[in-house]
């Protein structure tokens, strides 16, 4: 930040960057910051799935009911991380 | 500009699983990819949400692999270009727009000097961490949030007087701060 001292911002100038970053929507920040949780949700659930045949046909069947059976809720968040893994995992077998 | 807890040590802890440090990160940095995605290429709100989250997703998967701590800022902004330019060209249109009403930048595709506004924004912003929770409180309202005087009086309990006395004085003190002279001169005050 030493480039403030050589370039004297006035407070007019201030005021122009202040306003250049406005605030992201609230529920986008809380989405990204919920990340940690729903990566540790889908690798719950993915283990689960490679241990137990029977989970796995009803995370096929019905994902959001399969979610609810683990104690977790089914999230926006949740459920498309999970659609995108198991998208990528199927894809690849 | 040094702020409370810096973007390495912030990484590092990101890294660790502390899940503090990355809510932390993410309200860093929400605005600067926002800006980016919304005032630099115009994105509609739709496809800028997208962007956005999928920077902070990226992002968070590829912490550990991050060759320097420090650069998070640097990475991130350029994971918001390529993806706003990527998202661009999805939905038909060519040439992102540099010629924000508020962003000095010639139109067509954004200029180097769009982005270095951004990253004084964001010094600014980081400056402002170390004034009284009023003043940040004030400043935000006013310029970011673009509220009038009478909203932030009411909401504030003040006469427009006072919040226009307080903007001013605010800025006085962000002005101070940024030169170094808030500093010294809090160093030598009593309270």
């Amino acid at each position: 930040m030493g480039h403030h001292k050589d370039t004297a911002l006035d407070e007019e100038r201030l005021a122009e960057l202040i306003a250049l970053l406005p605030p992201a929507p609230e529920a986008w920040v809380e989405a990204a910051q919920q990340l940690p949780r729903v990566e540790r949700g889908v690798e719950q659930i993915l283990a689960l799935s490679e241990a137990d045949a029977e989970f796995r046909r009803a995370l096929t069947e019905d994902l959001e009911e399969a979610v609810r059976r683990t104690g977790q809720e089914p999230s926006e968040e949740l459920v498309r991380a999970l659609r995108e893994r198991l998208g990528a995992d199927s894809g690849g077998a | 500009m040094s702020t409370s807890t810096d973007d390495a040590s912030l990484v590092a802890r990101c890294r660790a699983g502390d899940e503090a440090a990355w809510n932390l990160l993410v309200e860093r940095y929400s605005r600067y990819v926002y800006a980016i995605a919304m005032r630099v290429y115009r994105l509609s709100e739709s496809d800028a949400e997208d962007v956005f989250q999928e920077v902070f997703s990226r992002a968070f998967q590829h912490l550990p692999q991050l060759r320097d701590d420090a650069a998070v800022r640097p990475w991130l902004a350029q994971t918001t270009r390529r993806l706003a330019v990527d998202q661009l060209r999805r939905s038909g249109r060519v040439e992102p727009v540099g010629d924000g009403e508020d962003l000095d930048g010639a139109a067509g595709e954004p200029g180097e000097d769009v982005f270095a506004q951004l990253d004084e924004a964001l010094s600014v912003r980081e400056a402002m961490a170390a004034l009284p929770e009023s003043c940040r409180e004030i400043l935000d309202r006013f310029f970011a949030r673009d509220e009038s005087y009478r909203t932030i009086a009411a909401t504030l309990d003040l006469s427009q007087v006072t919040i226009a006395s307080r903007i001013s004085r605010c800025l006085a003190k962000l002005r101070a701060e940024l030169t170094g002279s808030g500093r010294n001169r809090d160093a030598g005050a009593s309270s």
